[in-house]
């Protein structure tokens, strides 16, 4: 987004703009406030946080119920905090982005430079895959995956991952090779280049904008997704999303909402560091997943 | 256009492979959309026709499935709850990120702080999401704790387990995640925005609001509609943050569709009358965010 400079704006008065920046720090602090509530309860003790307020800071900040929620918080009927399901999160994510964003990437580079009849009228079909509710494939993969013995496997949920990942991966570089000239590739056939080695001399090394993007697109997904964890995985094999709720809404006990926080910022942690890190290609994303085609 | 046909074909298993490979890499994708996509589709709409129930079977139902879910009153309360959640999700978002757009569009110092603030919540999980606002709006503890240390000890708040206003909650929380996003795209729009049309708007003598309420928001109608089929698609798939926050309840009063599909589909072992809510969701997608895709693709070819 490139800054514009336009004239109607050195008119708005002063008290006009102070106005303005009110609103703006006032709207920062109703989007900052709930991280800012996760982080300082996470840091009381169960007593602080009766005694205290959702806005206080902890008197003797600990970092105990850090400490509870990773290794020896309970979670349905097992207490072992929720280290296991940010693994099984985290064996889960590699494989699918990288599976997924490969295909992607080979995909993009057939649609764009070796089209072929009917290969645009493919690409129109495979968006719609974009807009479907998820809830239409549950009930048959769930039979599929149990035919292959996969039920309730990281493998089962990479490979479904995978397969509803390839839409939104071939159209993020399908819409970034259309942008590369022809020409380039059409030089390189002349000079008996092959299919491969096309793609990696010439697309590739201008790629890497493109992999960002659909690389954290595909990371931010598949951490945070729920509905696959919950329907297609049981018990031990949970991703930390679904062990999350699971811990926060298991009714035994006295509640320990620090506990809570604490499991629910281990859970927030990697996509906010990669929004931290690569928000630009974050945002970049976003906005290519919506503007399709 | 460097097509595969452009290149005569000449003889050498070498050169088949050539060109055929574009169509090989393509086709373990092709299936997946052909099976998995398209497959799955037409299966979950055949299970909706039959009398499945904990296993998937083949016997014809016809649309008993279909009458039986209109006559069930669970799935009615999704829907009120759908049109109340949808109506009030997308109306905020859209209307709270056109104003922080319009106003981030001042030349404001520190913009991208501004931004990055506003959009950190995308990229949380919905289950995330729903834990923090479901700690922060918890009655006795959450916000009524906090009202009564600033002195208002008459304050109470239970809108989260109170059955008339849970669904209120899920729909701050949400507005709270997606409408930074919605700035975003508003922001790209308002960037694109052709200069000349508003100078020659001011020569014209036309005021700052004015010139916003007639020039510059009619031109960000792509942004609008982006960000109208994306939060209906949203709207119409919401089941984390239902599921973290409230679990439906109290009693079925924040149900949405999804949560009904899943919990007939694969907790109460009724798997025909999940697979037909399913069919009903992809219909109300169908409806509802198809016309716009169609106008929209039209306009552009239009152009």
């Amino acid at each position: 987004m490139s800054e514009r400079d336009h004239s109607v704006h050195s008119h708005t008065p002063r008290a006009a703009r102070i106005g303005i920046y009110a609103i703006l720090v006032f709207a920062a602090l109703f989007y900052l406030t709930p991280l800012y509530v996760i982080v300082i309860t996470s840091l009381k003790s169960l007593q602080e946080v009766h005694l205290g307020n959702l806005l206080s800071l902890p008197l003797r900040p600990t970092f105990d119920a850090w400490r509870e929620a990773w290794s020896s918080a309970c979670s349905g009927a097992t207490c072992q905090g929720v280290q296991v399901y940010f693994w099984n999160s985290v064996h889960l994510v590699i494989p699918a982005v990288l599976i997924s964003t490969a295909f992607g990437a080979v995909n993009g580079y057939v649609l764009t430079k070796w089209r072929f009849r009917g290969s645009d009228l493919f690409f129109s079909l495979l968006l719609i895959g974009t807009f479907i509710p998820f809830q239409m494939i549950l009930l048959p993969m769930a039979w599929v995956l149990g035919k292959i013995h996969l039920e309730n496997t990281i493998a089962g949920l990479v490979m479904v991952h995978v397969i509803y990942g390839l839409a939104f991966t071939t159209l993020f570089f399908r819409n970034f090779y259309v942008t590369i000239p022809n020409e380039l590739v059409k030089a390189a056939m002349i000079d008996g280049a092959g299919f491969f080695t096309i793609f990696w001399r010439i697309l590739l090394p201008v790629s890497t904008p493109i992999f960002m993007v659909t690389i954290i697109w595909q990371f931010t997904q598949i951490w945070n997704d729920f509905l696959f964890g919950v329907v297609f995985t049981s018990g031990a094999i949970h991703p930390i999303t679904v062990a999350l709720n699971n811990l926060v809404n298991t009714s035994t006990g006295v509640r320990r909402y620090n506990v809570d926080m604490a499991a629910a910022l281990i859970a927030a942690l990697p996509t906010l560091l990669v929004y931290l890190i690569a928000g630009k290609y974050f945002v970049r994303g976003l906005t290519a997943g919506s503007v399709k085609g | 256009m460097s097509d595969a046909h452009d290149t005569p074909p000449r003889p050498g298993v070498r050169d088949t492979l050539q060109r055929l490979m574009p169509k090989l890499v393509l086709s373990p994708t092709f299936l997946a959309a052909v099976f998995f996509l398209y497959g799955f589709i037409l299966w979950t709409i055949w299970l909706s026709l039959t009398r499945s129930t904990l296993l998937p079977n083949n016997v014809w139902a016809g649309l008993a499935q279909y009458r039986y879910l209109f006559g069930n009153g669970i799935w009615w309360t999704s829907l009120i709850n759908l049109g109340i959640f949808g109506t009030l999700y997308i109306g905020l978002s859209m209307a709270i990120g056109l104003f922080l757009a319009i106003l981030l569009d001042q030349r404001i110092r520190g913009e991208g702080i501004f931004r990055a603030i506003y959009l950190y919540p995308m990229a949380l999980s919905l289950i995330v999401t729903g834990v923090a606002w479901k700690w922060m709006l918890n009655p006795g503890l959450g916000l009524e704790k906090l009202v009564h240390d600033l002195g208002f000890t008459h304050f109470s708040f239970d809108w989260l387990i109170n059955p008339k206003m849970a669904i209120y909650t899920v729909v701050v929380a949400a507005v709270w995640q997606s409408s930074g996003f919605v700035m975003a795209l508003f922001l790209a729009g308002l960037r694109g925005v052709d200069d000349s049309v508003i100078k020659a708007a001011m020569i014209d003598g036309a005021s700052l609001p004015r010139i916003y309420w007639s020039v510059i928001i009619p031109s960000l109608r792509p942004s609008f509609f982006s960000a109208l089929i994306l939060l209906t698609g949203l709207a119409i798939k919401s089941f984390d943050l239902i599921m973290a926050m409230t679990g439906g309840g109290p009693g079925f009063s924040t149900y949405l569709p999804a949560n009904f599909m899943y919990d007939f589909a694969f907790q109460r072992g009724q798997i025909a009358l999940g697979a037909a809510s399913a069919v009903m969701m992809l219909v109300a997608v169908g409806l509802l965010v198809g016309p716009f895709i169609l106008l929209e693709s039209r306009r552009k070819s239009d152009v």
